[in-house]
């Protein structure tokens, strides 16, 4: 395995033994995008002999491998797979193994079984309809309708338990949602069914019981789908960024650690380009830090003995060791993670509009149900057990089958849409809370820029200068230096150049020594005026040359912040970068209102200020700095570039180098806003004409079920409009 | 009438077998990549290793 592919963890950690002997790892495979990569995957592993079984799924780009041998094989199975193109990372599938796997598969089991049932109960109903007309006697009715129980009653015991669970849980903590009426009718009606079919009866309801249960189990599924995809992709990418740590023992051998296994007091050692796993003390080298993605600053610090290093950050320069000084609790993560939680306790408040419209729903349903049954025995002769009959009737039809769809269906639509897109949406209730974005707030690196710096333009560069310097730059991974590199980089690579870690870079030639590096190093004199990010080329007998660099804007930056002004959104940036780099980018963007050197607690401080106003704000942010920011916003957004805690406290995450997601994803939310409100209009309407039937009694088992089909089909049909209307 | 008693618990005896055949399906791991298993049919070696 030569140096430069070495990967950053060692593979045997991370080996299971299985009760039959064989060793078995589990690996995220990145870049399978097609069976044939699947293909090759598996033909490679298992043209070696020690492999027992190698299985890659595609969907979730894992890839388990068993095989006979020592746990040193992992290293060698892992560098076959490297060496095949994709990038591989080793990872716990105990830890990976989601509870929202299980409880998708929950529902759909649920759903297969409510499908069985209902599908048999109403072939049954639909030979009981017709032997109305036909003239069936009450003795083979009466038969169907047991032979409709018995198959009813197993099946919603079994399949309505996720709502009985969820309006359990609602109910305990005395509040109401969409499933207390929900479980309130579907139980009443078997009930009720039940006894009528014990007492000979003419009307039983198991069809409409199930067809209810089936469809909202529907509409269930496929929201927990749609969702459970997209934590799944976003899972993914966090997993990538599993470290492992090379620790180094006293004895000064070298050996491999997950992250988590380490201890404060223990050094451990960052190759350059490495990230830095915890909080740590510089205790060897010197090097150079780039932090952009903890604290927003966009140049690197350097770093020697003595300096403090944070988890996140990345080693750019040299080899450092480091002693560890905090893990868990202590660290500066942590710090953040607890200034999130606080956040997040607040931002749970939020009650979806499902929720809302239950609040008031449930308990008129339940009024409008008992008035019927009070109404039909105080002010007529029939009998109680008709007026409750009709009473649950009621309940039936009222039972919020299309209330219940006409959330989910608008959002897994959505959701779907955005998903081809790149934007994953992880949180059920962010397109409610984007539709209602006034204020747009920006983190700077990273965010508006690519956290790349370029050279700027408008400087007349000698060509042959510019050569020079990309080919001297060509040493090292400092970001100005990789930006020459790419504004040259078709220039030769210089051999024997030296680095200086936090200095510059020196090449010995036989005219003398060429410099390229800080003004200090290369001993220009000092401040000219000209600010901003630079590096000097100095070479004997001639005046330095001075190469300025800017940071990179995403490429439709302006063009976002131009199309969000243009729907009325307040747009502002908050930045923990200094001064002058966070003007020039608002500036050149047209902000306004912008902040610079922020610390994560006074972004949260903004925020606050700006929602105590009216305002709901949506935060886009990628650093560790902007992640309790990203929490107390009213939704929050972060590029797929972000650091995991950050996108772990996000909404939405978005794929690419455009900042248009940004737009999409708003207008995506508002449109579907509109649906729902439309769809909920929609049940409304239903509702309006179905309820004074059922509250007459004129409502049977067949009209109960049209209606039913009826409007949850409607309902389910306005919503397919959101794919339609995006692509025109 | 009579051929109700027979046909009946048939049919739900068919209707059980295709819902035990799918819970089975569903065990077994066999919904858990569906891009995937779209994808192996077109594969050409057919090892089970």
């Amino acid at each position: 395995m030569s140096a430069e592919s070495a990967p950053a963890a060692d593979f045997s950690a991370f080996v299971r033994h299985e009760d039959d002997g064989l060793a078995a790892m589990n690996l995220l495979v990145e870049g399978i995008h097609c069976g044939g990569c699947v293909q090759k995957i598996e033909r490679a592993l298992k043209a070696r002999p020690e492999v027992a079984q190698a299985r890659v799924n595609l969907s979730t780009r894992r890839l388990a491998v068993r095989w006979r041998g020592p746990d040193a094989a992992a290293n060698d199975l892992a560098a076959a797979v490297a060496a095949l193109g994709f990038a591989v990372v080793p990872f716990d599938p105990e830890r990976a193994a989601s509870e929202a796997e299980a409880v998708e598969k929950e529902l759909l089991r649920a759903l297969a079984v409510a499908g069985f049932a209902a599908a048999n109960v109403m072939l049954l109903s639909v030979s009981v309809w017709a032997g109305a007309v036909e003239g069936m006697g009450p003795a083979t009715r009466d038969l169907l309708h047991w032979f409709s129980a018995l198959i009813a009653l197993p099946a919603i015991a079994y399949a309505a338990r996720p709502f009985y669970r969820s309006a359990w849980r609602a109910l305990a903590v005395r509040r109401t949602n969409m499933d207390v009426p929900i479980s309130v009718g579907v139980a009443l009606a078997t009930a009720m069914s039940l006894f009528e079919t014990m007492r000979g009866g003419e009307h039983v309801y198991f069809d409409s019981a199930l067809a209810l249960v089936f469809f909202l189990l529907i509409g269930r599924y496929l929201d927990r789908r749609a969702r459970g995809k997209a934590r799944a992709a976003a899972s993914r990418l966090l997993a990538l960024r599993a470290t492992a740590a090379t620790v180094i023992d006293v004895d000064g051998g070298r050996r491999t650690v997950r992250s988590d296994a380490l201890r404060p007091g223990m050094v451990v050692f960052a190759a350059a380009g490495e990230r830095i796993a915890v909080d740590g003390r510089v205790v060897e080298g010197r090097s150079e830090i780039d932090s952009s993605l903890i604290t927003g600053e966009s140049l690197p610090a350097t770093v020697a003995a003595g300096d403090a290093v944070f988890a996140g950050t990345i080693n750019l320069a040299a080899p450092l060791r480091y002693a560890v000084t905090a893990v868990g609790p202590d660290t500066l993560l942590a710090e953040i993670v607890r200034l999130m939680e606080l956040a997040e306790q607040r931002r749970s408040r939020y009650v979806d509009l499902a929720d809302r419209v239950a609040r008031h729903y449930a308990p008129a349903v339940h009024g409008l149900a008992l008035a019927t049954f009070l109404g039909w025995t105080l002010f007529s002769a029939t009998p109680w057990q008709v007026a409750l009959l009709y009473a649950v009737s009621v309940l039936i039809i009222t039972c919020p089958c299309a209330l219940g769809l006409a959330v989910p269906a608008v959002q897994v639509i959505a959701s779907g849409r955005l998903m081809r897109r790149g934007t994953l949406l992880k949180s059920a209730t962010a397109l409610e809370r984007l539709a209602k974005v006034d204020t747009v707030v920006f983190d700077k690196t990273g965010t508006l820029t690519v956290g790349r710096p370029m050279l700027a333009e408008g400087q007349a560069h000698d060509p042959a200068d510019l050569a020079l310097a990309a080919s001297l730059a060509a040493a090292s991974r400092h970001p100005l230096a990789l930006a020459l590199r790419r504004a040259a980089p078709e220039a030769p690579v210089a051999q024997g150049v030296a680095e200086q870690p936090g200095s510059g870079l020196s090449l010995k030639t036989s005219a003398g020594e060429i410099k390229l590096g800080s003004r200090r190093f290369c001993r220009v004199a000092e401040e000219d005026g000209r600010d901003g990010p630079e590096l000097w080329l100095a070479r004997p007998g001639r005046t330095p040359v001075r190469f300025g660099f800017t940071e990179r804007l995403r490429p439709d930056a302006t063009e976002t912040i131009a199309a969000l002004k243009a729907r009325g959104l307040q747009v502002e940036i908050l930045s923990g970068d200094r001064r002058p780099a966070v003007a020039r980018v608002a500036w050149a963007l047209g902000v306004a209102t912008w902040r610079a050197g922020c610390m994560p607690a006074e972004k949260c401080a903004r925020l606050a200020e700006l929602e105590k106003t009216g305002r709901h704000v949506l935060m886009v942010g990628d650093g560790l700095n902007d992640a309790p920011a990203l929490a107390a916003a009213s939704v929050s957004l972060s590029p797929s570039s972000a650091i995991d805690i950050s996108q772990n406290a996000a909404d939405a995450v978005f794929q690419g180098e455009a900042l248009a997601p940004v737009v999409t994803l708003l207008d995506v939310a508002r449109r579907a806003e509109r649906l729902v409100r439309q769809n909920f209009g929609l049940a409304f309407a239903y509702n309006a004409i179905a309820v004074p039937l059922a509250v007459l009694g004129l409502v049977t088992p067949l009209v109960a079920a049209l209606a039913m089909s009826g409007s949850s089909l409607l309902v389910v049909g306005n919503a397919l409009r959101l794919t339609r209307g995006g692509r025109r | 009438m009579n051929g109700l008693l027979y046909l009946i618990p048939a049919a739900l005896f068919l209707g059980l077998l295709g819902l035990g055949a799918f819970l089975w399906s569903l065990r077994s791991g066999q919904y858990d990549d569906l891009d995937g298993a779209a994808q192996r049919i077109l594969f050409d070696d057919d090892d089970d290793k």
